[in-house]
């Protein structure tokens, strides 16, 4: 018999009570949807801002190594989309349109058609996110609901740049990760 | 060793324990806070417990529609009984792509299975990329904590170890430039690894993928470079539909550290174009637990952590101290399901406080079944049965008679016994603690004097 | 006493019994206060706790089917320890034969303070007890019986045993920093982990210290009987009283 077959007959052979799936309500909370998701984002280490402020940054930045995907920003950009993900060691700012929003935790909605190579808004140093102000839900049960019946090889709720608290847990960012998350709402 | 001399050693640095405990007690007051900010919090307890009622119910019927989904997506399942079997697994998959170093993010399956060991043996080069567990993996040690694996080490120890191995400053404890030397040492790794093996949160049925949870991101940029992606996923990780993860993501990341979410939730459903995806299923073990009915249950588990930071035995006798993969209030309750003569002393280790069971997202009725597991360890006669005292004990309490007069005589004995003898080191009570003074008459000899 | 006043049956644990009478006749002495025809049923025994909690549950048959046959004919058993109530209620083996009987006393049987506020639905008591106290929260009262509301829980707050305190005249109530973590007594925890036994007393001593408790209490024996040999072991200057004996006290 094969492992596939014992593990299967082996939860067969039990008498187990037959219990029903609960149905999840639609949960919903109070409050103004930009003001909890950018304190959210906040909450998460990241950063919510204008397009203007982001410009602002950029232009004092002087980075060399930028690939945008969102058309908002294209004339930012200083690469092309790699084939091969390794190309993106250097890459110093990903410019990404987000799906959507959640306001109870700051999480963006991402698919392959946003990333164009999964590695992307992890291997990059710096991330922006672009997303429609209009495009923010309650809670995860909405998003979830939005994604419902979306089909991609990969999707992410993505909330934060990378952080840690393995040392002693004082909370560190840009662990293996981004090292920021800029969040501009348009 | 047994769980009270390993406590019993962690708590003689006093002042680490206590770090140890204080530490953990804030992650659980961040998870108290952050929980009450959610109205419908309880509500989504029960939902998230009756979700599992309804996999446990099921699990042959689920796994077999998770199989087919993900089969459909492209992506490769295998199944393993056992430990064994799941790190051969592995093995063939590194071996057919002829690679000899993986990058592996956070899986507590696979330290269950022990497959760094087993691959190492096998020459392959294992790199843990969470940070907390590529510093115990220098160490050679396990994590003592599902969650924060490091949990039990101050930064002064890390800084020598990176010292050692990264060739940081001597002396440098800055937590954010250790983090630092250790990106770009992870970073060199993800860069250059042709397979990563990651864990698994969650794995829907309906739609054929898993989910994995992370903060630091290890885990997508170790599969997202790789050609080929294992995930290793325990059985009773399946969820029946895409929206139950609304449930799970809300409660998950809040109960194990406080924060709302975790910052990288990535659901895999296909590899990208020319790469594979692999997920072995892992029994070992968990369909035993299944038929056990008073501890099924425990396969509800996600591994939050929280159960650990609000025990207040966990947090003064560290990870180690319960010496099985899983530590605190679940492992106490997992473990002894895996190896009972093992295990024995950690259905022990508690107070029966409830506390485990009140934090569970999943309201696992932990403290009941480290109850039921008492039962279980004294029929086998584990090292804490202390059958015939027991036995005796009972037989008196059986007995008003015999109740009374032994009641008198152990007052009696107190009152004639040289104090060095009640207070004797073998006598644990009276080591560190004094016994009540004793009174002149019991409540029963002063009620027949004067009620009735 | 009022003619139709429910017969009261006291169940008094054996430690109490043994090592702290003072609180027995407290207990007794605050339900007759109140309005309740009181009763100690003679002959009884240790409900069987310690036993089942060391893993010997299947031999406490025989000191449950005695629990149950000594309890039988009252309309109320009132017990002065939260853990004990709940063994009674929760962990009693099933006993054949009495499954009646035992159902009813699940029903009847009460920890002291949700007896006083539940039943006799008494919301305050008119007395004074000029003390700074501080309250120790029992696990098996808190979490088991619910008689407070749990820090780890999303529900509104409330203590009854502290609505009661709270109106004693210049009783000051003391705020902890951990309002319900364990004294760490645990049966027989409290032998076989000394040492994690003894740290959590400590612990939990050091937070009343803290915040100057004058008098401890709770309304668990055996809690306080851990943490008062661990204080007078190290020479504190806190004492120690049941919430049975702040009561009635207060109410003379
Ligand atoms: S038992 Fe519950 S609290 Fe403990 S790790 Fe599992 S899910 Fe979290």
């Amino acid at each position: 018999m094969s492992s596939r077959e014992k593990i299967l007959s082996a939860i067969r052979s039990l008498t187990l009570e037959s219990k029903a799936l609960p149905d999840i309500p639609n949960f919903s909370n109070s409050g103004d949807l930009v003001e909890r998701f950018t304190q959210s984002i906040s909450g998460n280490k990241g950063e919510v801002l204008s397009k203007g402020e982001l410009e602002e940054w950029f232009s004092s930045s002087g980075f060399s190594k930028v690939i945008s995907r969102s058309s908002q920003f294209s004339e930012l950009a200083t690469l092309s989309l790699p084939e091969d993900p390794h190309a993106l060691e250097t890459l110093e700012v990903a410019i990404l349109d987000g799906q959507f929003g959640v306001a109870e935790n700051g999480a963006i909605w991402l698919e392959d058609r946003q990333l164009g190579l999964r590695a992307l808004p992890f291997a990059t140093e710096h991330l922006v996110i672009v997303l429609d102000r209009n495009l923010l839900e309650d809670t995860m049960h909405q998003g979830y609901e939005k994604i419902a019946a979306a089909h991609s090889g990969f999707g992410l709720f993505l909330a934060g740049p990378s952080k840690t608290a393995d040392i002693e847990q004082s909370l560190v960012i840009g662990a293996q990760g981004a090292k920021s998350l800029r969040v501009v709402l348009i | 060793m047994t769980h009270p001399e390993n406590a019993a050693e962690f708590l003689k640095d006093s002042q680490k324990a206590k770090w140890h405990d204080e530490t953990l007690w804030f992650v659980r007051d961040k998870r108290d806070k952050v929980s009450k900010g959610i109205p419908e919090w309880e509500q989504l307890r029960e939902l998230a417990s009756g979700i599992k009622d309804n996999v446990l119910a099921n699990l042959a019927d689920y796994l077999e529609e998770f199989e087919r989904n993900a089969t459909k997506n492209g992506i490769i399942v295998h199944w393993a009984a056992d430990s064994e079997e799941h790190n051969r697994l592995v093995l063939e998959i590194l071996q057919q792509q002829n690679c000899t170093a993986v990058v592996k993010s956070k899986s507590i399956l696979t330290e269950e299975c022990h497959l760094n060991p087993y691959l190492e043996k096998h020459g392959v080069e294992v790199v843990d990329t969470d940070l907390g567990e590529r510093i115990v993996q220098f160490l050679n040690q396990p994590p003592s904590h599902i969650v924060l694996p490091a949990i039990h080490l101050k930064k002064g120890e890390i800084s020598e170890l990176f010292h050692e191995k990264l060739n940081t400053e001597k002396g440098n404890e800055d937590p954010a430039y250790l983090t630092q030397a250790a990106r770009v040492h992870l970073r060199e790794k993800f860069f250059a690894a042709k397979v990563a093996i990651t864990g698994v949160n969650f794995g829907i049925a309906e739609t054929g993928e898993f989910i994995v949870c992370t903060n630091e991101g290890n885990a997508d940029m170790g599969v997202h470079l790789a050609q080929v992606h294992i995930a290793c996923m325990g059985i009773e990780k399946i969820l029946p539909r895409r929206k139950d993860l609304g449930v799970f993501l809300r409660l998950l990341a809040r109960s194990a550290t406080g924060q709302p979410i975790t910052n990288y939730n990535s659901h895999f459903r296909s590899p990208s174009p020319g790469k594979e995806i692999h997920i072995i299923l892992v029994d070992n073990g968990r369909t035993a637990q299944l038929a056990r009915e008073k501890f099924r249950n425990s396969l509800k588990c996600i591994r939050c952590g929280a159960c650990m930071n609000t025990c207040p035995i966990y947090r003064r006798s560290g990870g180690f101290s319960y010496n099985s993969t899983v530590p605190g209030p679940i492992g106490s309750i997992l473990s002894p399901g895996l190896d009972l003569k093992k295990h024995s002393s950690l259905p022990f280790a508690s107070t029966l406080c409830g506390s485990c069971t009140d934090v569970c997202p999943v309201k696992i009725n932990i403290h009941e079944q480290l109850y039921e597991w008492r039962q279980e360890v004294t029929k086998t006669q584990g090292e804490f049965a202390k059958g015939l005292a027991m036995k005796l004990a009972s037989g008196i309490f059986k007995s008003p008679l015999a109740y009374k007069i032994s009641g008198s005589l152990m007052r009696n004995a107190l009152k004639s016994l040289p104090n060095s003898l009640i207070y004797h080191p073998l006598n644990s009570w009276g080591k560190n603690r004094n016994l009540p003074d004793a009174p002149k008459e019991s409540f029963q000899q002063w009620y027949r004097k004067n009620r009735s | 006493m009022k003619a139709n006043s429910p017969s009261v049956a006291l169940f008094i644990p054996c430690y109490v019994d043994q090592f702290y009478p003072q609180v027995g006749i407290a207990t007794l002495e605050l339900l007759e206060k109140l309005g309740c025809k009181v009763t100690y049923p003679s002959g009884q025994t240790c409900c069987g706790q310690p036993l089942a909690n060391a893993g010997y549950a299947r031999d406490t048959v025989g000191t449950a089917t005695h629990f149950i046959e000594t309890f039988n004919d009252y309309d109320y058993v009132v017990c002065p320890s939260g853990s004990c109530t709940l063994h009674v209620k929760e962990h009693f083996p099933a006993i054949a034969g009495l499954e009646k009987e035992q159902e009813a006393l699940g029903h009847k049987i009460y920890e002291l303070i949700e007896f006083i506020t539940d039943v006799l639905k008494i919301e305050k008591l008119e007395g004074k007890f000029p003390h700074r106290v501080g309250f120790h929260s029992s696990c098996h009262g808190q979490r088991g019986l619910h008689l407070s509301s749990g820090s780890e829980l999303n529900q509104p707050p409330y203590n009854k045993a502290r609505k009661l305190l709270e109106n004693l005249a210049g009783l000051e109530w003391v705020e902890l920093s951990r309002t319900d973590e364990c004294c760490g007594f645990g049966g027989t925890f409290a032998v076989t982990e000394e040492a994690l036994s003894i740290q959590m007393g400590k612990d939990r001593l050091a937070d009343h210290l803290e915040h100057k408790t004058e008098i401890l209490t709770g309304g668990d024996m055996s809690c306080i009987m851990h943490l008062q040999g661990i204080a007078t072991r190290s020479k504190q200057e806190l004492k120690f009283l049941h919430l049975a004996e702040i009561l009635n006290q207060s109410l003379s």
